[in-house]
């Protein structure tokens, strides 16, 4: 049965590389920015090749304070970083501890605790974020890891995806254990987790993403420019107290940045996109 | 299901983190803002009165309110419209060629991770009134760019970025939909004579309507949450108010302006705003999607 058009398909080629040539634009343009000093660049229109700085400007804004902000790049990255690890590891260990209390106990308030974790994912916190700020900011936690980390780790997406993944564990194993001996923690280190290898990477990818690409919470809590994220960063420089955008730094920062999250979803796409697919439906 | 009997204690060890974080982080500030919304604060927090509904009167009838909603409409409508055809064609074309589908998805899926501050400020750059590569284009084509003077063009460029970034999240999931989708059913359709146009219109396009549906959803909550980023770094809801979401509304009055009392009915109203619209998703085209 031939109902494919070889026409078609290669049209359909042409199509796609097309595209992909079209979503690839900005970060060339980026790119090919970032190697040229800013006298170059306002000569006229952005050039579409690399100019003769190399990779000058990357080095020059990894190793020195950058322009108004006092800090070096490598010191944004590096508060980007722990933002995403703390929380993308701080949502994955209390989402299966919590997960695991509720499917796999009968305790009273159960169902309470079930609605009070459910509640949480109506409302993101952009919604509710100046009472959020007042909250931290009573606590001191403001320009600190911790204020970066907490607030963004309580919501119970990760909770109700571990919840759905123990649902599907075959009640056997968990008699199977019992009749051994198994007590609780070793029924969840030995057997449960070895299980959810799969599902903790996936979450991983996306919340390490959800937490290096942060703005608008680490823009509010952050007046030390110490612990201010790669993200946050780039309004400040591109808008400058000069008038002349220095887009070199700009653009070298911004590839700087989205180089890491790009990176992880490249390497672990496999995860990242059964993590999407399996959860979010 | 089996559990644990006998354990009392355990349970509440292992749900106590969970617990300790959203109570403090999520019960007590989304409590604040119900009791703020209700009150009159003066800004140094010092009194408080009762006001019942004085501050969402307040901010409905602000002329400069209507007019953040309505950008907000346009804005959303627009980003969810446009990620949502574009990354169905793609995923179409993509999964045609059946060979290379998997080769097309990764170059095609990295923008997802893309911070949507970072794409408003590649886009920024591109459009740059003096040295933008995509506004000298239009210039010669007669158009004079300036988005940070034309409020239509600043519109435009958070659109393009925003757009942008969504496109490859909508197209990973249309890609798994269409590979879903049993090849005899098209196969047959083939034999009957209908062509690809018409099989795309009678048997894919209904077969994805689950995932079309779902993705609307999403878009939406993109468009009015996660996009705050991609227009504070390049608009700042300017020029004018032309780029003032709701969202971004919020954070004006509350952080900038000091209003908690409006800031925080501003919440709830959009609080209630992305409830309802999700429940009318739910309502109404849940009856035309086939699962």
């Amino acid at each position: 049965m031939r109902y494919h058009r070889p026409g078609l398909d290669l049209l359909s080629h042409a199509l796609l590389l097309l595209s992909i040539a079209m979503f690839l634009f900005p970060v060339w343009m980026a790119l090919t920015a970032a190697t040229h000093t800013r006298a170059e660049l306002y000569t006229g229109i952005a050039p579409l090749w690399f100019g003769g700085e190399g990779i000058d400007n990357f080095i020059a804004v990894l190793r020195d304070p950058v322009g108004r902000l006092g800090v070096s790049v490598s010191q944004l990255l590096f508060n980007s970083l722990v933002m995403a690890l703390g929380i993308a590891v701080g949502k994955i260990v209390i989402a299966i501890l919590a997960a695991y209390a509720v499917v796999f106990f009968r305790f009273r308030g159960r169902m309470l605790c079930f609605w009070a974790i459910f509640v949480t994912l109506m409302l993101p916190v952009e919604v509710r974020i100046m009472p959020t700020y007042q909250v931290v900011s009573d606590l001191g936690l403001l320009n600190s890891y911790a204020g970066l980390i907490l607030p963004l780790i309580a919501s119970a997406t990760a909770t109700f995806l571990f919840r759905q993944f123990y649902l599907t564990v075959p009640p056997e194993l968990l008699e199977a254990a019992r009749v051994d001996g198994a007590g609780p923690w070793k029924f969840l280190c030995d057997i449960l987790l070895p299980l959810s290898k799969t599902n903790v990477a996936a979450l991983f990818v996306i919340m390490f993403l959800y937490g290096w690409n942060q703005y608008l919470w680490p823009l509010m809590i952050t007046t030390d420019t110490a612990y201010t994220t790669a993200v946050v960063s780039l309004k400040q420089m591109a808008t400058g107290g000069d008038n002349l955008v220095p887009w070199q730094t700009v653009m070298a920062t911004a590839l700087l940045a989205l180089l890491p999250p790009v990176a992880v979803i490249v390497t672990m796409q496999r995860y990242f996109v059964k993590g999407l697919v399996d959860s979010e439906k | 299901m089996t559990t644990f009997q006998r354990h009392r204690f355990t349970p509440w060890l292992l749900l106590a983190p969970q617990l300790v974080v959203i109570a403090v982080f999520f019960f007590w500030p989304a409590s604040q803002a119900l009791y703020q919304s209700l009150y009159v604060q003066d800004p140094f927090g010092l009194s408080a009165t009762f006001a019942g509904l004085d501050n969402f009167i307040q901010v409905l009838v602000d002329p400069e309110y209507r007019r953040a909603l309505g950008v907000t409409v346009v804005f959303s409508a627009s980003v969810a419209l446009l990620a949502l055809s574009v990354a169905l064609l793609l995923a179409v074309l993509a999964d045609r060629v059946v060979k290379g589908a998997r080769g097309y998805r990764t170059l095609l899926v990295w923008p997802y991770a893309v911070a949507p501050a970072i794409a408003g400020v590649l886009w920024m750059f591109l459009f740059d009134p003096t040295l933008g590569v995509l506004s000298a284009m239009l210039g010669t084509l007669g158009v004079d760019w300036n988005h940070r003077l034309d409020g239509g063009q600043a519109l435009a460029l958070v659109i393009i970025a925003s757009v942008w970034k969504q496109v490859s999240y909508n197209f990973v999931f249309f890609l798994a939909g269409l590979q879903a989708i049993p090849k005899s059913l098209l196969e047959a359709a083939a034999i009957d004579a209908a062509g690809p146009w018409k099989r795309f219109w009678t048997i894919t396009f209904p077969l994805l309507s689950p995932t079309t549906f779902f993705l609307l959803v999403m878009n939406t909550t993109y468009a009015f949450f996660d996009t705050f980023g991609t227009i504070d770094a390049t608009t700042g809801g300017g020029p004018g108010g032309a780029t003032r979401t709701l969202i971004y509304k919020v954070f004006e009055d509350g952080f900038v302006g000091y209003d908690l009392g409006a800031s925080a009915a501003q919440s709830v109203i959009l609080m209630l705003l992305v409830g309802a619209l999700t429940l009318v998703q739910f309502r109404y085209i849940e009856r035309k999607v086939h699962y």
